[in-house]
Protein backbone atom coordinates (compact mmCIF):
# COMPACT_ATOMS: atom_id res chain seq x y z
CA UNK A 1 0.00 0.00 0.00
CA UNK A 2 2.59 2.63 1.04
CA UNK A 3 5.14 1.24 -1.24
CA UNK A 4 2.39 2.09 -4.21
CA UNK A 5 2.21 5.35 -3.05
CA UNK A 6 6.03 5.52 -3.09
CA UNK A 7 6.41 4.41 -6.38
CA UNK A 8 3.38 6.91 -7.50
CA UNK A 9 5.09 9.91 -5.87
CA UNK A 10 8.40 8.83 -7.53
CA UNK A 11 6.54 8.97 -10.80
CA UNK A 12 5.23 11.98 -10.12
CA UNK A 13 8.08 13.49 -8.91
CA UNK A 14 10.22 12.21 -11.84
CA UNK A 15 7.64 14.20 -14.01
CA UNK A 16 7.92 17.45 -12.31
CA UNK A 17 11.49 17.61 -12.32
CA UNK A 18 11.38 16.61 -16.27
CA UNK A 19 9.31 19.58 -17.03
CA UNK A 20 11.84 21.77 -14.64
CA UNK A 21 14.55 20.50 -16.95
CA UNK A 22 13.10 21.18 -19.77
CA UNK A 23 12.14 24.33 -19.12
CA UNK A 24 15.82 25.44 -17.95
CA UNK A 25 17.24 23.64 -20.84
CA UNK A 26 14.98 25.79 -23.31
CA UNK A 27 15.04 29.06 -21.26
CA UNK A 28 18.46 29.17 -19.73
CA UNK A 29 20.67 27.52 -22.09
CA UNK A 30 20.71 29.56 -25.09
CA UNK A 31 21.34 32.58 -22.93
CA UNK A 32 24.73 30.96 -21.66
CA UNK A 33 27.52 33.12 -22.48
CA UNK A 34 29.98 31.25 -25.00
CA UNK A 35 32.90 29.04 -23.74
CA UNK A 36 31.14 27.69 -20.76
CA UNK A 37 30.10 24.24 -22.26
CA UNK A 38 29.27 21.77 -19.76
CA UNK A 39 32.11 19.13 -19.09
CA UNK A 40 30.79 16.13 -20.01
CA UNK A 41 32.39 13.14 -18.74
CA UNK A 42 31.87 9.63 -16.96
CA UNK A 43 29.71 9.99 -14.21
CA UNK A 44 31.70 9.44 -11.09
CA UNK A 45 30.34 7.90 -7.95
CA UNK A 46 29.91 11.38 -6.47
CA UNK A 47 27.61 11.81 -9.13
CA UNK A 48 25.59 8.71 -9.01
CA UNK A 49 25.42 9.15 -5.20
CA UNK A 50 24.00 12.90 -5.60
CA UNK A 51 21.46 11.54 -8.41
CA UNK A 52 20.11 8.87 -6.21
CA UNK A 53 20.10 11.06 -3.13
CA UNK A 54 18.25 13.95 -4.56
CA UNK A 55 15.75 11.86 -5.85
CA UNK A 56 15.40 10.48 -2.73
CA UNK A 57 14.69 13.90 -1.32
CA UNK A 58 12.35 14.51 -4.04
CA UNK A 59 10.15 11.56 -3.78
CA UNK A 60 9.67 12.43 -0.10
CA UNK A 61 8.98 16.44 -0.36
CA UNK A 62 6.57 15.47 -3.11
CA UNK A 63 4.95 12.77 -0.59
CA UNK A 64 4.87 15.69 1.79
CA UNK A 65 3.54 18.32 -0.53
CA UNK A 66 0.65 16.46 -2.40
CA UNK A 67 -0.26 13.68 -0.15
CA UNK A 68 -3.80 13.67 1.16
CA UNK A 69 -3.27 11.70 3.93
CA UNK A 70 -1.39 13.23 6.59
CA UNK A 71 0.57 9.94 7.70
CA UNK A 72 1.34 9.20 4.61
CA UNK A 73 3.01 13.35 4.58
CA UNK A 74 4.92 12.40 7.82
CA UNK A 75 6.62 9.43 5.95
CA UNK A 76 7.34 11.14 3.02
CA UNK A 77 9.01 13.86 5.46
CA UNK A 78 10.93 11.24 6.50
CA UNK A 79 11.94 10.47 3.24
CA UNK A 80 12.60 13.80 2.03
CA UNK A 81 14.96 14.35 5.86
CA UNK A 82 17.09 11.13 4.99
CA UNK A 83 17.73 12.25 1.25
CA UNK A 84 18.71 15.68 2.22
CA UNK A 85 20.90 14.74 5.18
CA UNK A 86 22.35 12.01 3.28
CA UNK A 87 23.34 15.25 0.89
CA UNK A 88 25.14 16.76 3.76
CA UNK A 89 28.08 14.14 3.70
CA UNK A 90 28.42 14.48 -0.28
CA UNK A 91 29.16 18.06 1.02
CA UNK A 92 32.07 17.60 3.71
CA UNK A 93 29.21 17.99 6.79
CA UNK A 94 29.57 14.64 8.50
CA UNK A 95 28.25 16.44 11.86
CA UNK A 96 25.85 18.47 9.99
CA UNK A 97 24.09 14.87 8.48
CA UNK A 98 24.35 12.74 12.22
CA UNK A 99 23.08 16.03 13.67
CA UNK A 100 20.06 16.07 10.95
CA UNK A 101 19.71 12.56 11.89
CA UNK A 102 19.26 12.85 15.07
CA UNK A 103 17.27 16.03 15.80
CA UNK A 104 14.75 15.67 12.79
CA UNK A 105 14.45 11.83 11.96
CA UNK A 106 14.99 11.08 15.28
CA UNK A 107 13.35 13.78 17.49
CA UNK A 108 10.51 16.10 15.20
CA UNK A 109 9.10 12.98 13.26
CA UNK A 110 8.40 11.30 16.28
CA UNK A 111 6.75 14.80 17.82
CA UNK A 112 5.10 15.43 14.31
CA UNK A 113 3.44 11.98 14.60
CA UNK A 114 2.61 12.46 18.58
CA UNK A 115 0.61 15.52 17.26
CA UNK A 116 -1.07 13.66 14.02
CA UNK A 117 -2.40 10.55 16.94
CA UNK A 118 -3.42 13.00 19.27
CA UNK A 119 -5.42 15.32 16.91
CA UNK A 120 -6.76 13.49 14.59
CA UNK A 121 -8.55 10.57 14.66
CA UNK A 122 -7.25 7.74 12.72
CA UNK A 123 -10.69 7.29 10.80
CA UNK A 124 -11.11 10.53 9.78
CA UNK A 125 -7.38 10.68 8.63
CA UNK A 126 -8.39 10.65 5.12
CA UNK A 127 -10.18 13.70 5.47
CA UNK A 128 -8.04 15.51 7.70
CA UNK A 129 -5.52 16.91 5.22
CA UNK A 130 -7.13 18.24 2.22
CA UNK A 131 -5.67 21.33 0.61
CA UNK A 132 -7.51 24.06 -1.06
CA UNK A 133 -6.67 22.88 -4.39
CA UNK A 134 -4.19 21.03 -6.28
CA UNK A 135 -4.41 23.95 -9.19
CA UNK A 136 -3.14 26.29 -6.55
CA UNK A 137 -0.58 24.38 -5.47
CA UNK A 138 0.79 23.31 -9.38
CA UNK A 139 0.88 26.84 -10.21
CA UNK A 140 2.98 28.23 -7.11
CA UNK A 141 5.34 25.80 -8.12
CA UNK A 142 5.58 26.07 -11.73
CA UNK A 143 6.02 29.68 -11.15
CA UNK A 144 8.41 29.76 -8.11
CA UNK A 145 10.66 26.26 -9.00
CA UNK A 146 12.33 27.70 -12.36
CA UNK A 147 12.81 30.94 -11.60
CA UNK A 148 14.92 29.78 -8.67
CA UNK A 149 16.68 27.16 -10.66
CA UNK A 150 17.36 29.93 -13.14
CA UNK A 151 18.98 31.79 -10.92
CA UNK A 152 20.87 28.66 -9.62
CA UNK A 153 22.59 28.05 -12.82
CA UNK A 154 22.82 31.12 -14.44
CA UNK A 155 24.88 32.93 -11.88
CA UNK A 156 28.72 33.09 -12.06
CA UNK A 157 29.33 31.68 -8.76
CA UNK A 158 32.68 32.34 -7.55
CA UNK A 159 34.12 28.16 -6.77
CA UNK A 160 36.82 27.69 -4.52
CA UNK A 161 39.84 25.56 -6.46
CA UNK A 162 39.47 22.11 -5.42
CA UNK A 163 37.05 21.53 -2.59
CA UNK A 164 37.96 17.95 -0.87
CA UNK A 165 36.23 16.20 1.96
CA UNK A 166 37.51 16.50 5.37
CA UNK A 167 36.18 16.19 8.70
CA UNK A 168 34.98 18.86 10.13
CA UNK A 169 33.54 17.69 14.12
CA UNK A 170 36.70 18.70 15.38
CA UNK A 171 36.59 22.59 13.75
CA UNK A 172 33.16 22.98 14.65
CA UNK A 173 33.70 22.23 18.14
CA UNK A 174 36.00 24.63 18.11
CA UNK A 175 34.40 27.31 16.64
CA UNK A 176 31.49 27.04 18.65
CA UNK A 177 33.51 27.27 21.91
CA UNK A 178 35.55 30.16 20.45
CA UNK A 179 33.86 32.39 17.60
CA UNK A 180 30.53 31.53 18.00
CA UNK A 181 30.74 30.92 22.05
CA UNK A 182 27.62 33.88 22.73
CA UNK A 183 24.89 32.42 20.01
CA UNK A 184 25.82 28.78 21.22
CA UNK A 185 24.78 29.63 24.56
CA UNK A 186 21.87 31.93 23.50
CA UNK A 187 20.68 28.51 21.53
CA UNK A 188 20.60 26.84 24.82
CA UNK A 189 18.27 29.47 26.62
CA UNK A 190 16.72 29.37 23.33
CA UNK A 191 15.90 25.60 23.73
CA UNK A 192 15.11 25.75 27.80
CA UNK A 193 13.02 28.80 27.11
CA UNK A 194 11.02 26.20 24.39
CA UNK A 195 10.70 23.39 26.85
CA UNK A 196 9.15 25.37 28.98
CA UNK A 197 7.23 27.13 26.81
CA UNK A 198 5.79 24.36 24.51
CA UNK A 199 4.86 22.72 28.33
CA UNK A 200 2.74 25.72 29.25
CA UNK A 201 1.01 25.84 26.17
CA UNK A 202 0.32 22.27 25.90
CA UNK A 203 -0.96 21.30 29.06
CA UNK A 204 -4.76 21.05 29.63
CA UNK A 205 -6.16 24.50 31.31
CA UNK A 206 -6.12 24.47 34.93
CA UNK A 207 -8.25 27.29 36.88
CA UNK A 208 -7.22 28.33 40.44
CA UNK A 209 -10.31 28.97 42.13
CA UNK B 1 28.47 17.33 -16.64
CA UNK B 2 30.05 16.68 -13.49
CA UNK B 3 27.95 17.72 -10.22
CA UNK B 4 28.71 21.23 -8.69
CA UNK B 5 27.26 24.28 -6.22
CA UNK B 6 24.69 24.38 -9.30
CA UNK B 7 23.23 20.92 -8.89
CA UNK B 8 22.94 21.74 -5.21
CA UNK B 9 20.96 24.96 -5.06
CA UNK B 10 19.04 23.81 -7.76
CA UNK B 11 17.75 20.40 -5.61
CA UNK B 12 17.34 23.24 -2.63
CA UNK B 13 15.70 25.51 -4.93
CA UNK B 14 12.81 22.10 -5.58
CA UNK B 15 12.41 21.70 -1.77
CA UNK B 16 12.03 24.90 -1.22
CA UNK B 17 9.49 24.62 -3.81
CA UNK B 18 7.74 21.80 -2.38
CA UNK B 19 7.73 23.31 1.07
CA UNK B 20 6.08 26.59 -0.24
CA UNK B 21 3.56 24.10 -1.81
CA UNK B 22 2.64 22.40 1.47
CA UNK B 23 2.96 25.80 3.35
CA UNK B 24 0.31 27.60 0.78
CA UNK B 25 -2.31 24.38 0.03
CA UNK B 26 -2.11 22.92 3.38
CA UNK B 27 -5.42 23.09 5.47
CA UNK B 28 -3.99 20.91 8.37
CA UNK B 29 -1.41 22.30 11.31
CA UNK B 30 0.31 19.68 11.21
CA UNK B 31 1.09 19.53 7.54
CA UNK B 32 1.91 23.56 7.52
CA UNK B 33 4.64 22.68 9.98
CA UNK B 34 5.85 19.92 7.96
CA UNK B 35 6.34 22.48 5.12
CA UNK B 36 7.36 24.85 7.09
CA UNK B 37 10.55 22.13 7.96
CA UNK B 38 10.99 21.04 4.59
CA UNK B 39 11.66 25.07 4.26
CA UNK B 40 14.34 25.19 6.54
CA UNK B 41 15.66 21.72 5.21
CA UNK B 42 16.32 23.39 1.91
CA UNK B 43 17.51 26.81 3.27
CA UNK B 44 19.83 24.22 5.79
CA UNK B 45 21.57 22.34 2.40
CA UNK B 46 22.06 25.80 0.47
CA UNK B 47 24.02 27.01 3.07
CA UNK B 48 26.43 24.17 3.39
CA UNK B 49 26.63 23.52 -0.22
CA UNK B 50 27.59 27.13 -0.20
CA UNK B 51 30.50 26.70 2.36
CA UNK B 52 31.84 23.97 0.69
CA UNK B 53 32.18 24.72 -2.65
CA UNK B 54 32.54 28.81 -1.93
CA UNK B 55 33.98 29.51 1.41
CA UNK B 56 35.20 26.69 2.86
CA UNK B 57 36.22 26.26 7.05
CA UNK B 58 33.02 25.44 8.94
CA UNK B 59 31.12 28.72 9.69
CA UNK B 60 28.04 27.58 6.99
CA UNK B 61 27.77 24.17 8.91
CA UNK B 62 27.79 26.20 12.44
CA UNK B 63 25.23 28.46 10.69
CA UNK B 64 22.96 25.05 9.72
CA UNK B 65 23.79 23.59 13.20
CA UNK B 66 21.73 26.94 14.38
CA UNK B 67 19.00 26.09 11.76
CA UNK B 68 18.58 23.03 12.70
CA UNK B 69 18.07 24.01 16.69
CA UNK B 70 15.84 26.58 15.87
CA UNK B 71 14.03 24.40 13.50
CA UNK B 72 13.35 21.94 16.53
CA UNK B 73 12.35 24.69 18.76
CA UNK B 74 9.66 25.89 16.41
CA UNK B 75 8.90 22.22 15.39
CA UNK B 76 8.30 21.47 19.51
CA UNK B 77 6.26 25.56 20.11
CA UNK B 78 4.16 24.66 17.11
CA UNK B 79 2.74 21.74 17.54
CA UNK B 80 2.62 22.28 21.05
CA UNK B 81 -0.16 24.43 19.55
CA UNK B 82 -1.66 22.75 17.19
CA UNK B 83 -2.30 20.41 20.44
CA UNK B 84 -3.53 23.50 22.03
CA UNK B 85 -5.71 24.33 18.89
CA UNK B 86 -6.97 21.31 19.00
CA UNK B 87 -8.35 21.22 22.11
CA UNK B 88 -10.11 24.92 21.79
CA UNK B 89 -12.16 24.31 18.94
CA UNK B 90 -11.94 20.28 18.21
CA UNK B 91 -9.92 20.69 14.57
CA UNK B 92 -6.69 21.16 13.90
CA UNK B 93 -7.95 23.38 10.46
CA UNK B 94 -6.18 26.34 10.73
CA UNK B 95 -8.74 28.17 8.72
CA UNK B 96 -11.09 26.80 12.28
CA UNK B 97 -9.18 28.89 14.08
CA UNK B 98 -10.59 32.81 13.58
CA UNK B 99 -10.94 33.59 17.02
CA UNK B 100 -9.08 35.94 19.33
CA UNK B 101 -11.28 35.97 22.65
CA UNK B 102 -12.34 32.55 24.31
Amino acid sequence: MILRRIFIWAAAAAFLLAFVVLVTNRIAVPLAPAGQEPVTGSLTAFDLSFYLLSGLAFIGAFGVALSRNVLHSAIGLLIALLGGGALYVLLSADFVAVAQLLVYVGGVLVLVLFAVMLTARISEVNISNTSFGIFGGLALFFTTAPVLCFVAVKTPWQLRANPTLVASTEAIGNEFLGRFLLPFEVASLVLLATLVGAVVIARKETRPE
Amino acid sequence: MHVSLAHFLVVAALLFCFGLVTVATRRNGVGVLMGVELILNAANLNLVAFNYYVVGGVSGQVFSLFVIVLAAAEAAVGLAIVLAIFQTFKSIDVRATDALRE
